[in-house]
């Protein structure tokens, strides 16, 4: 089996499934208690905040847990476009996730004025247009790091400048979920305010995300209850998971050198041999800065729900990084807004490695690849 | 030998998937996402929603077969919905399930399964193929409620030659019993009913949600009166009674609609009869076939003796007997006996 759908998910760390394994049993409290049993739940709970948030140069106070990378970009959109008095408006762009699309969608029903920054057809935008959506009336900007379908890395760095020159109380958020897996992340570098990670991008669990929130940004919670998370997110945390996301975050952070090195390898020794193989072969995003872990292509006159149930039979797990809620392939609306029509993105798929990636995959999974799409045309 | 099932979440594709499978075959699951809301997601109601999908997964797992959902909205919006559409605009009475038939199930999901060396395409219609000296041969499925031959009248030897309908031995009854056997979602499921596209609503709302702008033009009696004024000829079909807003103390019917001049014809129940139609775009099982045989124009319609002779690749269907409410557009199937030879497209009537 080549699993190249780590995008998708990650399959779990053995070392990360050994730190959330003694609770499945033996820690069980619930971590707002006052007992012992409690305060070892709770304390497990903050050296995984202490973990997360020395690993992207955030403050522990900084770090509100949630259910998953969809919360935590709904959180940094609707619980800024919700903290004023009135809506606030927000500023992003049409390649975003639809975790931040519709939760901007969402907020524009209530009132929030929604603008979207150009994308090109490398899937890049422009700092200095986004900033120029930009007035005191933002709640949020919303850019991510790197673009889950195309694997795009995009300028946040600039965006922050362009955006913070302009409007220096501004809030910048980023949806790094797909960033992170490619490059460390330091919140101060990168200048954001919000920032989404999701655990099983890279070798967590599911279900479980965070949300940087730099200290003094005003935010409304989507949860409301018990106050956990500062207020910032109520529930009684899962604390397994909790520990299984610092866990990886810290595996992912040992070996990230290494990491980058072995996944970009695969990923540009795939994209090669298949180029070799099928010379109309066209990536998406090439002229981009592009993240280490995605090879996003287009493969001339092979339509891609056909290539996936092949590949699917002979042992590859892909994607077309776009699906319905049915399970139908979409025409993905990032393809779209780069300009793509829908046919040519019916010739797209999306091939992702990972942490398990073993040397050789990529050239292999190209093979394969070229073997299955020739028996298409 | 490897079997592709169109699976559409009803009880009768689950089966068909069932008794593939325990015949030996490898077996695919399929769903054909044929229709979407403006928002790019598979309708919650009607057919061919999220739920639908989600069945027929369900089902596909527990018979542990390969299942996919494959987009084929593009391919129905312009072929299958468009001719609904056209066919309203130029008064035609349309027949979009043998439409879909015809253009995506029977030709692009057929050429997607041998794309994928599939040697069978499989669907849970209640009719039978049956092989006769390399000859392919239709007829209809055993149990006569359920029989669905004429949606399939438009198929060939080619087709025919890798296509399976393996509930058409059985009876609804049957059907749902085995699916009850083995455990299926499905086995209590409510046949699906109307358009699956129109859903619930009424093709009127459809056509105006389409941006179809209904023309007001005169309603006229047989006899040549002015009776009124309606609202749209895609109001209309031929043998309509109810919904015509005009009164004269007796029950009235759409008799004629004319689609260039925009008047809609009533007339008395007597004024409905057809004796002869013009059949177009005729396609035959094997051969071309003419003489004394049973022509059927609706889905669940009983067959109507006729006389049928052939000129220029056009069918001229004489019935035995008068019959009520034939509409331009709608598909007419030819049978001798039980056995379907063809059918095509009534294109005139009188």
């Amino acid at each position: 089996m080549l699993y190249l759908d780590h995008a998708a998910s990650s399959p779990l760390r053995p070392e990360v499934w050994a730190a959330m394994e003694p609770f499945r049993l033996d820690v069980y409290g619930n971590p707002s208690g006052s007992h012992a049993i409690s305060r070892s739940a709770k304390n497990a709970l903050e050296d995984s905040r202490d973990l997360a948030a020395s690993l992207i140069n955030a403050d522990p106070s900084e770090i509100v847990f949630t259910g998953g990378g969809s919360e935590a970009d709904n959180l940094a959109i609707k619980g800024r476009a919700f903290a004023g008095s009135r809506r606030g408006a927000i500023v992003t762009s049409p390649t975003e996730h639809d975790a931040v699309l519709m939760s901007a969608e969402h907020c524009s029903s209530f009132g929030s004025v929604v603008s979207y920054a150009k994308v090109t057809a490398d899937g890049l935008v422009d700092p200095a247009e986004v900033a120029s959506h930009v007035s005191a009336d933002t709640a949020v900007v919303s850019i991510m790091m790197g673009n889950n379908e195309t694997g795009v890395r995009l300028p946040v760095e600039e965006v922050v400048t362009g955006v913070k020159a302009a409007h220096p109380a501004a809030i910048v958020h980023t949806d790094a979920v797909q960033g992170y897996v490619s490059e460390r992340v330091d919140v101060d570098v990168l200048g954001v305010d919000l920032l989404s990670l999701a655990a099983h991008k890279f070798g967590g669990p599911k279900g479980v995300g965070l949300l940087y929130v730099r200290s003094g940004t005003p935010l409304v919670p989507l949860v409301h209850g018990g106050g956990q998370e500062l207020g910032r997110r109520s529930g009684t945390h899962n604390v397994m998971a909790v520990v299984g996301m610092a866990a990886a975050m810290a595996a992912l952070e040992e070996e990230r050198g290494a990491f980058g090195a072995r996944v970009m390898g695969e990923r540009d020794a795939f994209e090669s041999t298949l180029n070799e193989l099928m010379p109309d072969l066209v990536v998406t995003g090439a002229g981009a800065p592009r993240m280490v872990q995605t090879a996003h292509v287009r493969i001339p006159g092979v339509r891609n729900e056909m290539l996936l149930v092949r590949l699917d039979r002979a042992g590859l797990a892909a994607s077309a990084a776009s699906a319905c809620q049915s399970g139908a392939a979409a025409v993905s609306h990032v393809l779209e807004a780069m300009g793509m029509s829908p046919a040519l993105a019916r010739e797209c798929l999306r091939f992702s490695f990972g942490w398990s990636t073993g040397e050789g995959e990529g050239a292999r999974a190209a093979r394969l690849v070229a073997g299955e799409a020739g028996a298409l045309r | 030998m490897r079997a592709l099932v169109a699976m559409s979440g009803g009880v009768d594709s689950s089966v068909a998937a069932a008794l593939m499978k325990e015949q030996g075959w490898e077996v695919m699951g399929v769903t054909m996402k044929l229709w979407q809301g403006p928002d790019g997601e598979a309708p919650t109601a009607g057919c061919c929603t999220v739920s639908d999908a989600e069945d027929a997964r369900r089902v596909a797992a527990r018979l542990d077969i390969p299942y996919y959902v494959w987009d084929y909205t593009e391919e129905f919006m312009s072929g299958v919905v468009g001719g609904f559409i056209d066919d309203y605009l130029t008064g035609r009475t349309p027949n979009p399930c043998v439409e879909c038939n015809r253009t995506i199930k029977f030709s692009r999901l057929l050429a997607h399964a041998d794309a994928l060396d599939y040697d069978v395409v499989v669907t849970g219609h209640y009719a039978r193929v049956t092989s006769d000296g390399g000859r392919y041969r239709l007829w209809r499925g055993v149990d006569p409620d359920k029989d669905q031959s004429y949606v399939l009248s438009m198929l060939g030897q080619d087709q025919l030659a890798r296509l399976c309908f393996p509930v058409g031995d059985l009876t609804k009854d049957q059907t749902r019993s085995m699916a009850d056997r083995l455990g299926l979602r499905t086995a209590r499921k409510p046949d699906s009913q109307d358009i699956c596209f129109v859903g619930q609503g009424n093709y009127r709302e459809f056509l105006a949600g389409q941006g179809v702008a209904p023309t007001q033009g005169p309603i006229i009696h047989q006899d040549g009166r002015l009776l009124g004024v309606h609202h749209g000829i895609t109001n209309f079909t031929i043998g309509q009674r109810r919904g015509l807003g005009v009164a004269v103390g007796q029950p009235l019917y759409v008799t004629d609609i004319d689609p260039d001049a925009g008047v809609v014809t009533v007339g008395d129940r007597s004024d409905l009869g057809v004796d002869e139609v013009t059949v177009e775009e005729m396609s035959w099982v094997d051969r071309p076939v003419a003489g004394a045989l049973l022509a059927q124009y609706r889905a669940h319609g009983r067959a109507a003796p006729a006389e049928v002779s052939l000129e220029d690749g056009v069918a001229i269907v004489r019935f035995a007997e008068s019959q009520e409410a034939l509409a331009r557009g709608q598909t007419l199937a030819l049978y001798l006996d039980d056995e379907v030879v063809g059918g095509g497209i009534i294109r005139a009537t009188a």
